[in-house]
């Protein structure tokens, strides 16, 4: 049972989506039970496997036994890079689950055991990514996951987020076939599909005169970051993300918006470490100071959108963007020690609990206050004392502020910017402070000291309500009174998550150093 | 203009077709207006990339990767095949009798499967994602009428007015 944790890990979900299939669609009562075992099955086998990571070692898993890199062999890894990944994934998904009793398994609508099955599929993908260690895997299970999102934003009834939707498909597709041609030129190249066997073959033309130089190699790495750069929404291929994740049901948000950008910038940090080399993509190819530049560009764009939206949904999507740039820029430092991709690893993390804690919230008070906007959420302190103490930690968490994740992830990040030398960088991610900071204390002002009552209910036809959650707005006997506990829950386990990453730093940053333990022999060979 | 051609696109053809189709695609991506015609080059770019993987696949001279059990080579294992204590020993007696050649068939002789395997899913993973993105225009032309995306676009301007 032990050594089948990586299957377990992806075949949890998987089966629960076919048994809802099967049985929840006739009774809508199996569709929680059957989600909450799976994917405390898949939580627990991550659990595990990460123990085991970080007191055995790497675990390797050869799907049916195939064990040479023949090609087309399905190999799931579990190092020190992901097995952290995969932990906050299955907390994540486990909390948005008890989010979603209320608003989708107890509303009972005929949508329900669907929402569940694309819901689980989603968890499927995402896991799958990030446990697979071959780079056509990698391009199915990206599908699973873009796929089922599409459906999911599209689910609402909200208009604006059909047609969000079918962008984020044209985008998505875009991205997914970039990513997919570059593998086809790295498989021209080399031969290879599994990401080790690309890696040491890549090695080997590296030593052989032929170097870097090698035009198939580089055009293969472009593509395949700028295909994962759709996917993550990066600086100037955002244009689909803010709306997909505003108009859509806040129940499908808060599973999106903090692990899809996130398990791309994964992808993108297990390429260039796994796939191509730091060596490679540092020394060899050096566009370090190119991309930090436009990280740069993304960190304050993003702000500055942010401070320009009036909806607070639509505020989060552009700090995602912001957060994004972040992610890049510090995997891109290629400062010595590597302290920028561990602050980038590190952050992957925090934003993750961040994003969901503060998108958690926006759910809440969409529902109890019909408050789509910022002005909306007057008076929310004293109406609903607990509901503030998630928006307040989530938003001392992206100001940065010390006990919470953000502050140490901003610290880490700087300090890979400092030995470096990227002072841009540096100063991109305090301005982007700044402005969070003015974000944030504009929302707590409104909430604190605004005393009217909360007028926002006839926006409601026109935001993220759906019918799967429906009569939000109109429900007058829930509005303006404290959340549900399975509401709750959720937000104050992200916001405790917050802090305890935060408290924990250095113990989590010494887990995600260890990679960089592994591969120093690697680096040795060309400095 | 024909010394160009001859050695940089007639050696290269397909690499040639698949970069024009996967420009026309995204054009259509980009340039046209209503969304059915939006995926329809979104279906033609993704087509472009199955030509590309096919094209690696190719080889010169070669034939379909199908083992042959009924050539007088491989005749033995394939009587063998039925029990797997019996092919072992077939195995172990027939490897110093092709010791010179290879075992099986000749690479050189066969189309590599391998990219070709690949694009059954990619194709898979294509009529997939047309048919959720289908499903979605179906939607939005239940909701805006239209499929047209500047009128779509108007409508929400006016729907924003309105509120």
């Amino acid at each position: 049972m032990i050594d089948q944790i990586p299957a377990i890990i992806v075949l949890a979900p998987l089966f629960g989506a076919m048994i809802i299939g099967l049985f929840g669609i006739r009774d809508h009562r199996v569709c929680l039970p059957v989600v909450f075992i799976s994917l405390l099955v898949s939580l627990g086998a991550s659990v595990a496997a990460a123990q085991q990571v970080f007191n055995v070692g790497t675990i390797n898993y050869f799907v049916g036994g195939w064990e040479k890199p023949l090609g087309i062999g399905i190999h799931l890894k579990i190092d020190a890079l992901n097995s952290l990944v995969l932990v906050v994934i299955g907390v994540v998904v486990m909390l948005v689950s008890f989010f979603s009793i209320r608003r989708v398994g107890e509303r009972d609508t005929e949508k329900t055991p669907y929402f569940y099955i694309l819901y689980l599929l989603l968890c499927v993908g995402l896991f799958g990514i990030t446990i697979t260690s071959d780079a056509f895997n990698l391009f199915v299970l990206i599908e699973v996951s873009s796929l089922t999102s599409y459906a999911l934003i599209a689910m609402g009834s909200n208009k604006r987020g059909t047609v969000a939707a079918f962008n984020y498909v044209i985008m998505g597709t875009v991205g997914a076939s970039f990513y997919l041609l570059g593998v086809g030129y790295l498989y021209l190249k080399t031969g290879s599909l599994n990401m080790d066997g690309i890696h040491a073959i890549l090695m080997l033309e590296t030593n052989d005169a032929n170097v870097g130089a090698s035009k198939a190699t580089t055009v293969a790495f472009i593509f395949i970051l700028v295909g994962i750069w759709i996917k993550m929404a990066f600086f100037p291929l955002y244009g689909w993300l803010p709306n997909a994740y505003t108009y859509c049901p806040s129940t499908s948000s808060c599973i999106l918006a903090p692990l899809m950008t996130k398990v791309s910038v994964y992808v993108m940090i297990r390429v260039m470490i796994t796939v191509f080399g730091l060596d490679w993509v540092f020394v060899e190819l050096g566009w370090s100071q190119l991309v930090v530049w436009l990280a740069v560009i993304a960190i304050l764009a993003g702000s500055m959108l942010a401070l320009a939206q009036r909806e607070i949904k639509k505020m989060l999507c552009y700090l995602i963007v912001a957060e994004v740039g972040y992610m890049v820029g510090g995997a891109w430092l290629a400062d010595p020690d590597h302290w920028g991709m561990t602050g980038a690893l590190y952050h992957i993390l925090a934003d993750a609990m961040m994003t969901l804690c503060l998108f958690l919230f926006a759910g809440i008070v969409a529902k109890r206050l019909g408050a789509f906007e910022i002005s909306d959420l007057q008076g929310l302190f004293k109406k609903m004392p607990i509901t503030s103490i998630g928006l307040v930690i989530g938003a001392l968490a992206m100001i940065g502020v010390p006990p919470t994740c953000g502050f140490f992830s901003k610290f880490y990040l700087i300090r890979g910017a400092i030995e470096g030398g990227h002072w841009e960088f540096v100063a991109a991610l305090l301005i982007s402070s700044l402005v969070n900071a003015v974000l944030f204390f504009r929302i707590f002002e409104i909430a604190y000291f605004g005393n009217k009552p909360a007028e926002g209910h006839d926006h409601s036809h026109d935001h993220s309500d759906d019918s799967i959650e429906e009569g939000k707005g109109s429900d007058s006997t829930v509005l303006g009174r404290e959340a549900s506990w399975s509401s709750l829950f959720p937000l104050l386990a992200s916001a405790a998550i917050i802090i305890l990453l935060g408290v924990f730093n250095g113990e989590v940053v010494a887990l995600i150093r260890v990679t960089f333990e592994n591969s120093n022999h690697l680096s040795g060979l060309f400095r | 203009m024909s010394e160009f051609i001859q050695t940089n696109v007639q050696p290269y053809f397909n690499f040639w077709i698949y970069v024009v189709l996967m420009m026309i695609g995204l054009w259509a991506l980009i340039a046209k207006n209503n969304l059915i015609k939006k995926l329809i080059g979104m279906s033609i770019f993704q087509t472009a990339i199955i030509l590309f993987y096919v094209s690696l696949g190719v080889k010169d001279g070669s034939t379909i990767p199908i083992l042959d059990h009924h050539g007088p080579e491989h005749h033995e294992t394939a009587d063998a095949g039925h029990d797997d204590v019996h092919e072992k020993e077939h195995g172990k007696k027939a490897e110093p009798h092709h010791a010179d050649d290879h075992v099986g068939p000749n690479p050189d002789t066969i189309a590599n499967p391998l990219p070709h395997v690949l694009m059954l899913t990619a194709i898979v993973v294509g009529v997939s994602t047309l048919g959720v993105a289908l499903a979605i225009g179906q939607m939005i032309f239940k909701e805006f009428g239209t499929l047209e995306e500047n009128e779509i676009l108007e409508q929400i301007k006016a729907g924003n007015v309105d509120d």
